[in-house]
């Protein structure tokens, strides 16, 4: 066996035995292990536990590419999916976390004392979460078929059996433990290529100073503003003020970005696993060290890569690759179909250009700036199989917090608060283990079988988290008086505002062919994009819900006494200072 | 009691306007609607703009949620609020 393949083997299998082991170790033993693994986790391991929640398979193999691609568009992704932790910190987790219950869908029905709210969050966390599933089960599969060359559904099943394996025995208590070990596996994944690339190319081992500085090739040329010219060049926009859809486009994106992360109830519910006040708001902030360890290295390998590949082509101005004398990895990923060459002038030699009749890399994925990052830069063996097992941990943790999150909100907030409310407690935990394997087997499936749509979906989960979700919670901790009935109006208004935008333009169910106006930048509502509209939908949550407020008066006084309650963390006495 | 609970959270609801317009200026402000005119700035080799966008918006986040955190243990340590 080849070198790489065995190394990769030792990387993948070696993680899963250490996950199972740490699963077997942490089994849940009470709902309370099950949900929010006895309340008993510490803020530094909590916060590690929310960074392999929230950093997904697109996170690790997908947002470097696209920062390569978008430049400074990119920087949507960058400040939307970690500024939304300023607003958990603040808004949110303290006080639900002081309320003290285990899933949003109940925090929603304690404070709008209503059966319809609850089963709205339900569905709206159920949609959010199984179309973010989707893209784990299939970042699974890719990994296991490009690393290991086993069938993509192989893959997928391997990966199925781990996660049942880990979640199911140890509910949020194995979950836990174990996404901290996947975050370590993860984070080690990403940042050693990181390192070895900014030495490489700037003589500067820490990837977010490499960024700023100066070629190593002795030419004194500032990195950045190398690439900004090697891409003007070539016709591309210039790397460093590239813009993604105008100003308002990408105020309005990051804005959503960040209130759909705030939203999203798997990332909520790990607050709820800490035992203070206290611990969550420092959670928070934990949280944001391990993300942010990752996410402002992720601009340094997407520029990077984008100027390696470059390189690679063109190594000086006019003087091209030759297809003949193409690198493996450039072979390797032809395989894949990631990445297709046609010589279009027949000259034998690679030209890349912005210009669509005479560019003839005719596919570059954007995934490949990852994946492929450690073979374009010649780093040794080990380095790869590190990186197959990272993508795996980041799939496979997010992948497992979201079916927790599936699975209370069916067994807690559906079956023991609407239909069977005299659930023991014994078959509470039997029901959540048995409705988290019909979640694995549904996401395997859709994950074998891609609907169409499942493109366009991300655009969905985070459009309902921040539409619904987030401006629900938010209300019902700071305005006391907001009633039921007019928070449940506020909900469907907003859903239904980013539902029918993001289906008028991308098709109803993303069926294509079904969009009654068109899918270009002109047709958009003052040219904000589907994906970025959550925060319109939120801004009619908001304003709907003020205005049937008047309609309907203020929330009985129990409820408003239950949220100044939740406001502050223990029992208040007369301010003293020490 | 009442009283006290109510001036709890008023200091809460003024540190919070404190962090978030803080969170605002670092990320919509620096980054996205005054990127152009602080692009002409540099920090090394990042034009200052494209650096906000990219990275001290997240750096200032880290500030604000620890900051933030730190002055709600004094506030609640005041009030003899610990939970």
């Amino acid at each position: 066996m080849e070198e790489l393949k065995l190394y990769t083997y030792i990387a993948v299998f070696g993680t899963f035995a250490l996950y199972f082991a740490i699963a077997w170790w942490a089994r849940a033993g009470s709902t309370s292990d099950f949900y929010v693994a006895g309340g008993g986790i510490t803020p530094l391991q909590n916060g590690m536990a929310i960074g392999a929640d929230w950093m997904s398979a697109a996170s690790f193999i997908s947002m470097a590419g696209m920062i390569a691609f978008m430049g400074y568009g990119g920087s949507v992704f960058l400040m939307g999916w970690t500024g939304g932790y300023v607003l958990l910190a603040m808004l949110l987790a303290p006080y639900m976390r002081k309320h003290g219950k285990f899933t949003v869908p109940e925090f929603i029905f304690d404070r709008y004392y209503s059966k319809t709210a609850r089963i709205v969050a339900v569905v709206c966390l159920i949609i959010a979460s199984l179309t973010y599933i989707i893209g784990q089960m299939k970042g699974v599969g890719v990994a296991f078929s490009r690393f290991l060359e086993v069938d993509y559904g192989l893959g997928l099943g391997i990966g199925m059996f781990v996660v049942w394996v880990y979640a199911v025995l140890g509910g949020m208590k194995g979950i836990t433990y174990t996404q901290i070990a996947q975050y370590v596996v993860m984070i080690f994944a990403y940042t050693i290529p990181a390192v070895f690339i900014s030495l490489q190319l700037t003589g500067n081992p820490i990837p977010q100073l490499g960024l700023g500085s100066t070629l190593a090739d002795g030419s004194g040329v500032y990195l950045l503003d190398k690439l900004d010219m090697v891409v003007t060049d070539l016709g591309f926009k210039e790397y460093t003020t590239a813009n993604l859809g105008g100003g308002l486009n990408m105020f309005a994106y990051t804005m959503s970005l960040m209130i759909g992360t705030a939203g999203l109830p798997h990332v909520i519910m790990r607050f709820f696993t800490v035992p203070s006040v206290q611990a969550a708001r420092q959670s928070a902030g934990y949280a944001l060290v391990f993300i942010g360890l990752l996410y402002t290295v992720a601009p340094a390998v997407g520029a990077m890569a984008r100027l390696n590949l470059m390189n690679t082509i063109e190594p000086t101005a006019g003087q091209n690759l030759e297809y003949a004398e193409r690198p493996q990895w450039f072979k390797d990923w032809e395989q894949t179909g990631l990445l297709k060459y046609e010589d279009k002038n027949g000259d034998g030699k690679i030209q890349y250009t912005a210009d669509k009749a005479t560019n003839e890399m005719i596919k570059v994925d954007r995934d490949i700036m990852v994946l492929a990052n450690p073979a374009i830069a010649n780093l040794p063996n080990w380095v790869i199989a590190l990186v197959a097992a990272g993508g795996l941990a980041a799939a496979l943790s997010t992948a497992a917090g979201l079916l927790l999150a599936i699975s209370s909100s069916i067994s807690h907030d559906l079956m023991k608060g609407v239909l069977t409310p005299d659930l023991s407690e014994k078959n509470e935990l039997l029901a959540g283990r048995v409705v988290m394997t019909i979640a694995i087997l549904i996401s395997g499936y859709l994950g074998l079988n891609p609907p169409g749509f499942a493109a366009g979906t991300v655009a969905l989960a985070f459009g309902l988290a921040a539409s619904s979700i987030f401006p629900a919670l938010m209300m019902g901790i700071f305005s006391k008086k907001m009633s039921g009935k007019a928070a449940v109006t506020g909900m469907i208004a907003g859903i239904g505002v980013t539902m029918l935008y993001v289906f008028q333009h991308k098709g109803i169910m993303f069926i294509p062919g079904t969009s009654f106006l068109g899918d270009m930048g002109k047709d958009w509502f003052f040219g904000i994009s589907p994906n970025a509209f959550g925060s319109v939908g939120a801004l009619v949550n908001f304003a709907v819900a003020f205005a049937m407020l008047k309609v309907t008066g203020p929330a009985p006084a129990h409820i408003q006494e239950m949220v100044e309650n939740m406001r502050v963390p223990g029992t208040v006495s007369a301010a003293h200072d020490h | 009691m009442e009283e006290n609970k109510e001036a709890y959270w008023q200091e809460n609801l003024r540190l919070i306007f404190i962090c978030l317009a803080i969170w605002f200026v670092v990320s919509f402000g620096l980054g996205l609607l005054l990127v152009e005119p602080l692009n002409e700035f540099r920090l090394g080799g990042y034009k200052l703009g494209f650096w906000f966008a990219q990275q001290g918006s997240i750096y200032s986040f880290l500030g604000l949620i620890f900051w933030y955190g730190a002055k709600m243990n004094k506030l609640d340590k005041k009030y003899h609020a610990e939970s």
